[in-house]
C-alpha cells in the first residue's frame, strides 16, 4: 500500500511542474523500506499472536473554493481557486494496543497552482508504547506549543505553506522518537534523520512574493544537505495549575533565507543550520489561560530572541445561553525588530472565540494582528459548523491591511481572500 | 439521690435528641451509604452512545469511550475519547477531577496533534452539544453537594428515598436537585434538575441497572429530557470492564496522544 501512496506522490509531483522530482524519489525509497520493516514486523507479529486485532480507515475529502478579493499583483494568478482534497488514515494495533501502526497520506489538486498540487506521507509510523517509555518509528507529527498567534517553538515538522498561510499545516517528518515519562516530567529525544523543505505558492499561486521561490534551487549550510541528522531534547511537565516545557533543537533550520538568484528572477531558499532553545509556560486558573511561549535561535548568519505572551479568558454560557465568548491577548515580539525576518517583531494579538455548544459544534475565531509601530493589520476569520453526521463546512477568511513597504506582509498585500470549504469525514 | 435523679434527667432530656436525625443527617447518611457501596472498583472502561434528539425528532449519534480510575480521598481521573461524530474523531479529553477545587483538564486536538491545558471552569455548559451538561456527567464526591431528605417515595414500584440536594462546587448551572435512590441497592433512579432560576430544567432516568463483580451497580440507559426546550438525549453504555489493572500511568497527559 506505501508503494502506491509513494507511486502517487511522485505521480502528482510529475504531473506537475516536474518539481522536486528527484528529490521525492530517495524520501519515498527511504519510507518504503522502513514501511517494509514495518510491516513485516506487523506481519510476523500477526501470524504469532492471537490477539484480538483492531484496524480500521477513517479520514476525510473535501472541496474548497478561495476567492481572492482583488486582482494579483502579479500577472499570473487568478481569483478564484478551487481545489480537492484527500486524507485517508489507516490505523492498526495489536499487542493488547502496545503497538500500532498509522499510515496517512494527504493529497491536494489545486486547479490554478501547480505548487499547491502535492501529495505528502503526513505520518506513516510504528509505534511501541510501555509503561514509562515510547518508541515511535517512521514519518510523525509532533505539536509543541501553548499560544495562538503564532508557534514559535514549534519546529520538528515543517511547515506545508501552500496548505495555509497560518503555517499550521505541517510536512510529515521522518523521525526516531524516544519519550521516557518519569515523576518528574517526560522527556522526548528526537533523531531526525530527514530534512523536509518548505512548500511555497508558484507562478500561478497566490500569497506569494514576486519573485517566486524556486523549490528547485534549494541549498544548505550543511555539506549533509536533506540528509543531516536533526537532533531535539524536550522536557515537559505539569505541576497543579502550571504546564510547562523546555526544548533545545540542533538542525537545520526549518524558515530558510529566501535569496535572489543571480539572474534576479527567483528567490532560492537557503537552510541553515541552528541551534534553538525554546521554553513554553501555560497557566491555567479558573477561565483564565496565560501562556508564554520564547526562543532564542542561532544560526551562522544570525542570533535573536522571539517570545509570544497573553491570556484567554472565557465568559462561559453568556447572558443565560450556551454560548461561550473567550476574549484573546498576545503580545508578539522579536528582538531582531526587522519587519522583512518577521512581520511580528513588536505587534499585539486580539481575538474572540465563539463556541456555540450546539449539536452541530458551531465555533468562530476572529482576530487581528496588529502592528505597534505602523498602521499594519492582518484581520483573521475561521468558522465552522458540522453538517448532519458526516459533514462539515468550514469558512475562513484573511485580510490585509498593509503599507509599509518594508515589511514581509507587504508582499501579499492584496492577497485578501475568503475560503468555503466542505468536507466529507468517512 | 438528687444527682441520680438529675442524671436521669438529663438522659431523659436527651434521648430523644440523640435519636431523631435531622433531614440534612439523613440525607447525608443515604448519599455515604450510596456512595461506600460503590467503593473499591478500582478502575473501569465502558462505550457510550450518545443519541441526541430534538424538537422535531431528529437525531444525531456520538459515539465515545470512557475510561475511569477510582482515587481514593480525591477526584476520580477520567479519559474520554470521540470516534464519532468523525470530524472529532480522536479528539480526547483528560481529566483529574476534584470536589471542590478545580478539576484539572487537558485536550488532544487530533488535526494539529496538540494537547492542550483547558479551563474546568465550564460546568454548566453543553457536553457536545447534548441536554447532558459537564456537571452532570462528571465524577461523583459527597463533598460536592449539601443534602437535605425530603420523603419516602415509591417510584415505578421501587421504594425510594427522596433528596434535595444543593450543588457546593462554584460555577453550577442548577439551584438544586431533586434525586430518587432506591432503598433497596441505593442506586439513583431520577435526578429532576432546576436552573439558576429555580424553575425545572431538566428530568434525568437511569435504568437498566447490571451489577458487576457482585457489587457495583450501573445503570446501562440514562435519559435526559429538557423540559424547556423539547429536546432530549439518550446514553447507551455497553462493554463495561472492570479492575483491569489500569493505573495513574494510564491517565497521563503523554496518553492522550495515542487514544483511537
Amino acid at each position: 500500500m506505501l508503494r502506491n501512496v509513494c507511486h502517487s506522490v511522485l505521480d502528482t509531483e510529475s504531473n506537475g511542474y516536474d518539481y522536486n522530482n528527484s528529490r521525492w524519489i530517495p524520501a519515498c525509497a527511504r519510507m518504503t523500506r522502513n514501511s517494509v520493516l514495518i510491516i513485516g514486523l506487523v506481519l510476523s507479529l500477526f501470524v504469532s499472536t492471537s490477539n484480538v486485532l483492531a484496524s480500521e480507515w477513517t479520514g476525510y475529502s473535501a472541496a474548497e473554493y478561495r476567492y481572492f478579493q482583488h486582482q494579483s499583483l502579479n500577472s499570473d494568478p487568478e481569483q478564484h481557486d478551487l481545489s480537492f482534497v484527500l486524507a485517508p488514515e489507516f490505523y492498526h494495533e495489536w499487542d493488547e494496543g502496545r503497538q500500532s501502526l498509522i499510515i496517512a497520506p494527504f493529497l491536494r489538486i489545486d486547479s490554478e497552482d501547480a505548487e499547491r498540487t502535492h501529495a505528502d506521507l503526513r505520518e506513516a509510523r510504528w509505534l511501541l508504547s510501555e509503561d514509562d517509555w515510547e518508541l515511535q518509528l517512521g514519518v510523525g507529527k509532533v505539536y509543541w506549543g501553548v499560544t495562538e498567534s503564532q508557534h514559535l517553538v514549534d519546529v520538528i515538522n515543517q511547515t506545508d505553506l501552500v496548505e495555509n498561510s497560518d503555517t499550521e499545516d505541517k510536512l510529515g517528518q521522518p523521525m526516531i522518537n524516544l519519550s521516557l515519562f518519569q515523576d518528574w516530567g517526560t522527556v522526548d529525544l528526537f533523531v531526525l534523520p530527514y530534512f523536509r523543505e518548505r512548500t511555497f505558492a508558484g507562478k500561478e499561486g497566490r500569497l506569494r512574493s514576486q519573485l517566486v521561490v524556486d523549490t528547485d534551487k534549494a541549498h544548505y549550510e550543511s555539506g549533509a544537505k536533506q540528509h543531516h541528522v536533526d537532533l531535539a531534547i524536550r522536557w515537559s511537565h505539569s505541576i497543579g495549575d502550571w504546564d510547562m516545557a523546555l526544548s533545545h533543537f540542533y538542525g537545520t533550520n526549518r524558515e530558510p533565507v529566501l535569496q535572489i538568484n543571480q539572474t534576479f528572477t527567483a528567490l532560492n531558499p537557503y537552510y541553515e543550520i541552528m541551534n534553538q532553545t525554546g521554553f513554553e509556560l501555560q497557566n491555567t486558573t479558573e477561565a483564565w489561560l496565560w501562556k508564554l511561549e520564547a526562543i532564542r535561535r542561532e544560526t551562522s548568519s544570525e542570533t535573536f530572541t522571539a517570545l509570544t505572551g497573553g491570556f484567554e479568558y472565557t465568559f462561559y454560557g453568556v447572558f443565560d445561553s450556551d454560548l461561550d465568548v473567550g476574549l484573546i491577548g498576545e503580545y508578539l515580539f522579536d528582538d531582531r525588530n526587522d519587519e522583512l525576518a518577521t512581520p511580528f517583531e513588536d505587534d499585539v494579538m486580539i481575538g474572540t472565540r465563539i463556541t456555540w455548544n450546539d449539536e452541530q459544534s458551531s465555533e468562530l475565531l476572529l482576530g487581528v494582528i496588529q502592528d505597534l509601530d505602523s498602521s499594519d493589520a492582518a484581520w483573521n476569520i475561521e468558522a465552522s459548523r458540522r453538517l448532519g453526521n458526516h459533514w462539515k463546512a468550514s469558512l475562513e477568511g484573511r485580510f490585509f491591511s498593509v503599507d509599509e513597504t518594508q515589511s514581509a506582509l507587504y508582499q501579499i498585500r492584496a492577497d485578501d481572500y475568503i475560503q468555503l470549504e466542505f468536507a466529507r469525514y468517512f | 439521690m438528687r444527682s441520680w435523679m438529675i442524671t436521669l434527667i438529663l438522659l431523659l432530656g436527651l434521648l430523644p435528641i440523640a435519636q431523631a436525625e435531622t433531614a440534612e443527617e439523613k440525607g447525608l447518611s443515604i448519599i455515604v451509604e450510596s456512595d461506600n457501596r460503590d467503593k473499591g472498583w478500582q478502575d473501569s472502561s465502558a462505550d457510550m452512545l450518545m443519541t441526541l434528539r430534538n424538537k422535531k425528532g431528529r437525531e444525531s449519534i456520538r459515539e465515545i469511550r470512557v475510561k475511569n480510575l477510582e482515587v481514593e480521598g480525591d477526584g476520580d481521573k477520567g479519559l474520554t475519547v470521540f470516534d464519532r461524530p468523525r470530524d472529532v474523531k480522536g479528539t480526547a479529553f483528560l481529566t483529574y477531577s476534584h470536589a471542590l477545587v478545580p478539576d484539572e483538564q487537558w485536550i488532544f486536538l487530533p488535526a494539529l496533534k496538540r494537547v492542550k491545558r483547558i479551563s474546568s471552569s465550564n460546568k454548566s455548559g453543553p457536553f457536545m452539544g447534548s441536554e447532558f451538561a459537564y456537571e452532570d456527567i462528571s465524577s461523583f464526591e459527597v463533598e460536592k453537594y449539601s443534602y437535605v431528605y425530603l420523603r419516602d417515595e415509591v417510584l415505578d414500584g421501587e421504594d425510594c428515598f427522596v433528596l434535595e440536594t444543593r450543588p457546593l462546587y462554584k460555577h453550577s448551572g442548577y439551584t438544586k436537585s431533586t434525586v430518587w435512590i432506591d432503598k433497596a441497592e441505593y442506586r439513583i433512579q431520577k435526578i429532576d434538575f432546576y436552573d439558576r432560576k429555580d424553575s425545572l430544567l431538566k428530568i434525568q432516568r437511569f435504568s437498566d441497572y447490571q451489577q458487576y463483580l457482585g457489587r457495583y451497580w450501573r445503570a446501562h440507559t440514562m435519559v435526559m429530557e429538557n423540559q424547556q426546550n423539547g429536546k432530549s438525549t439518550t446514553l447507551k453504555w455497553s462493554n463495561y470492564t472492570f479492575q483491569a489493572g489500569l493505573t495513574d500511568k494510564d491517565f497521563e497527559k503523554n496518553d492522550l496522544k495515542r487514544q483511537r
